[in-house]
């Protein structure tokens, strides 16, 4: 039952892995950190990303450059996500099943307003005039676009490295992951970062939709295929952790493309089975620790 | 144009007859006809499903919401597009609204779902989804289908890919269910009765949110065959060009994959499309230039096969009142009735209904162009009177399993 694959096509998956790895941490590392940080489940971050690339889809309608269309998205959606975690989550604190509901419902809600607004058709947008050529390795194109996405996920990665290990709010965040309650103690306003990392996590979720949308396509149920990606890269990763999200990203890539292509008889499960493992022998993630 | 509060009077009511309806019905002597729409109109299939409703309530206002003199009552229902759904909205249709004939649905997967239940329930059923063996095996009475079966376009696309582009290699890729195995199955008997070889066949899931693994399993081949349905035929040809394939392997596709009504989604990754569909919104009939222009004005788009289907689903029933002449609310008469219905001008073309309730009509072979800033379907051949059976021998067909994954079984895979 396994395929046997070409050098060349190695290549290409290779490459693709680094690629999809990539944007499965932009869409990730948002959800980490508020799960690490707020110990919510945040189940409307498939919506939250899908909503972002609509909002892309309009903007580059309306003839909005690329980057700044993926900043505005991700700027409009730190507002809704802030108010949402504001207004309606910070209620629930502590209530795990209640802040589920919460966001199955908005996930739900947030789908049917956007069929709504842009029908049920497909959009996908073109990426920016000067990145839609391809490589060529080995005698196969490769998209730079997609590679593009992967510096971009690099960059995305070195700057919230350098924003949670070497700032003073990425201290506190740090604190509020360890340890809430004495993080209070201290004299830091951890409701306050919870805020502040909400909106940060949307934010990002909608900028990995902007990403995404040229080769992933926009299309109602987008949101629910992307959040069990996100599930699986921070329970492979460890929650709260960023080199877990960046791992677990590219363990995800690799499995994907080389897992379709040479077992496709286990194309549905392939993704889960490393999951499982983890679950079974790790619970806590490759990189998460146990939380008391 | 002055606008005259009668007449505005008018269209309100005529467009707004379906909402009306519903609340208030008509006190007459004749009580309305019902027909239920059963659709999609929420989660990842609600595209289609819009769509079916756009092309149904376009030929209900066009017809003023009368059909030969009956009062229409239409009911929409909304399966959500899975066949637990389907079955619910269906009985809801039947047993509570007590409608005369439903219309849809639109994936196999539901068809399957409410077939028997229909049937006992001696309700007749006008079909989009495409399951063949509901027009073969397991025929059922009161259904009838005047879109096409699964394999009944593929055939078609079989044929032309041998005979005129004189391809000898060629792989297929479908998504993971019947839809795509029936689709594939059909290709790929016509294309190896006539001197081909399929040399790879690949099964993505449904939900797969990269192409780039399948696409870069494909080898050398004179051409691809692609039978995906939805969202997914816009992100699969945009990987095809992506990597570099299209120009180098032509790109063949079904009716899904290529739908007038995508073309709006897709790019220049789609130029150069060769496909085979049962309608096209370029085709020259009166009822064609009247749907395009109606969808056009009233929903600003381009009328697809779900459009289309549902507006020669509703002539159907039409038709098959103005035969019954009073007598349309018998449901048994009025399934015998849609079968022996005969039209020679629908968006398609002329159709009639073989014995097992299947359309026996044109099937089309278009290729996709740029024209401006849109991308338009080309009819470059048309075949007529294509049956379901192709030019296969009926009780032969018959004999055989129906098409699936593995069969029939490819001799030549590499």
């Amino acid at each position: 039952m396994m395929q046997q694959i070409t050098s060349a096509q190695a290549v290409i998956l290779a490459i693709n892995s680094f690629a999809l790895g990539g944007l499965l941490f932009l869409l990730s590392a948002g959800f980490s950190l508020i799960f690490g940080l707020m110990r919510i489940p945040n189940l409307m971050h498939g919506a939250f990303f899908m909503l972002g690339a609509y909002f892309g889809v309009s903007l580059l309608d309306w003839g909005v450059n690329f980057w700044v269309t993926a900043l505005l998205s991700g700027l409009a959606m730190a507002v809704i996500g802030g108010i949402i975690e504001r207004f309606l989550l910070r209620r629930l604190e502590g209530q795990v099943l209640p802040q589920v509901l919460l966001t199955l419902g908005f996930a739900f809600i947030i789908a049917d307003v956007c069929l709504m607004i842009w029908t049920g058709d497909p959009w996908q947008p073109s990426p920016p005039q000067n990145l839609r050529g391809a490589v060529q390795a080995m005698g196969m194109f490769f998209p730079l676009y997609r590679l593009v996405v992967l510096a971009v996920a690099v960059a995305v990665a070195i700057a919230l490295w350098i924003l949670v290990d070497w700032t003073r709010l990425g201290a506190m965040i740090r604190a509020g992951v360890d340890d809430p309650a004495i993080a209070r103690v201290c004299g830091i306003k951890v409701s306050q970062l919870f805020t502040i990392v909400f909106c940060l996590g949307a934010a990002l979720a909608a900028f990995a939709g902007v990403m995404g949308a040229p080769f992933l396509s926009v299309y109602p149920g987008l949101d629910f295929e992307m959040l069990p990606l996100a599930l699986i890269v921070v329970i492979l990763g460890g929650t709260g952790s960023l080199l877990g999200a960046l791992v677990g990203s590219f363990i995800l890539g690799f499995l994907y493309n080389f897992g379709q292509a040479m077992f496709p008889d286990l194309a549905y499960v392939i993704l889960f089975l490393p999951m499982l493992l983890i679950l079974v022998l790790r619970p806590q993630g490759l990189f998460g620790r146990v939380v008391p | 144009m002055a606008v005259h509060r009668r007449r505005v009077l008018k269209g309100l009511a005529a467009s707004g007859a379906a909402i009306a309806t519903m609340r208030a019905p008509y006190v007459q002597a004749q009580a309305p006809f019902k027909l239920g729409l059963l659709t999609v109109k929420t989660g990842p299939l609600a595209q289609g499903g819009i769509q079916m409703e756009q092309g149904i309530l376009t030929f209900l206002k066009e017809k003023n919401n009368t059909l030969a003199g009956r009062k229409i009552e239409f009911i929409s229902a909304d399966s959500g597009g899975n066949p637990a759904g389907a079955r619910t909205k269906a009985q809801e249709l039947i047993e509570r609204d007590k409608v005369n004939v439903i219309l849809g649905p639109l994936a196999a997967f539901e068809l399957l779902a409410i077939t028997n239940y229909v049937r006992d329930n001696a309700t007749p059923l006008i079909s989009l989804a495409a399951a063949e063996d509901v027009t073969q095996r397991a025929a059922n009475p009161f259904v009838i289908r005047p879109s096409a079966t699964s394999a009944q376009c593929c055939h078609v696309m079989g044929d032309y890919a041998t005979k005129e582009l004189k391809f000898r290699r060629a792989a297929l890729i479908s998504e993971d269910f019947a839809f795509g195995y029936e689709q594939m199955a059909g290709f790929q008997r016509v294309f190896e009765d006539n001197g081909g070889r399929v040399v790879k066949k690949l099964w993505p899931p449904l939900v797969t949110p990269d192409y780039t693994p399948y696409v870069a399993q494909i080898g050398k081949v004179d051409c691809v065959f692609n039978g995906f349905a939805g969202s997914n035929p816009v992100r699969f040809m945009r990987t095809y060009a992506d990597l570099g394939l299209q120009g180098k392997i032509p790109l063949l596709a079904g009716w899904t994959a290529m739908d007038d009504a995508l073309l709006r989604s897709l790019g220049d990754e789609a130029v150069g499309v060769i496909s085979a569909a049962y309608y096209s919104a370029d085709l020259d009939t009166p009822s064609n230039k009247r749907l395009v222009a109606d969808m056009q004005r009233d929903y600003k788009v381009l009328p697809g096969g779900y459009s289309a289907g549902m507006y020669i689903a509703g002539q159907c029933v039409e038709a098959a009142i103005q035969k019954l002449d009073g007598k349309a609310d018998d449901r048994k008469a009025l399934a015998e009735a849609l079968r022996q219905v005969s039209l020679t001008d629908t968006p398609r073309g002329p159709i009639q209904f073989d014995k097992y309730g299947n359309v026996i009509g044109d099937v089309f072979i278009r290729r996709c162009e740029r024209k401006g800033k849109q991308l338009v379907n080309t009819v470059i051949k048309t075949y007529p009177k294509v049956s379901q059976f192709w030019t296969y021998n009926e009780a032969d067909f018959l004999k055989n399993p129906v098409y699936a994954r593995d069969y029939p079984p490819a001799k030549y895979l590499e």
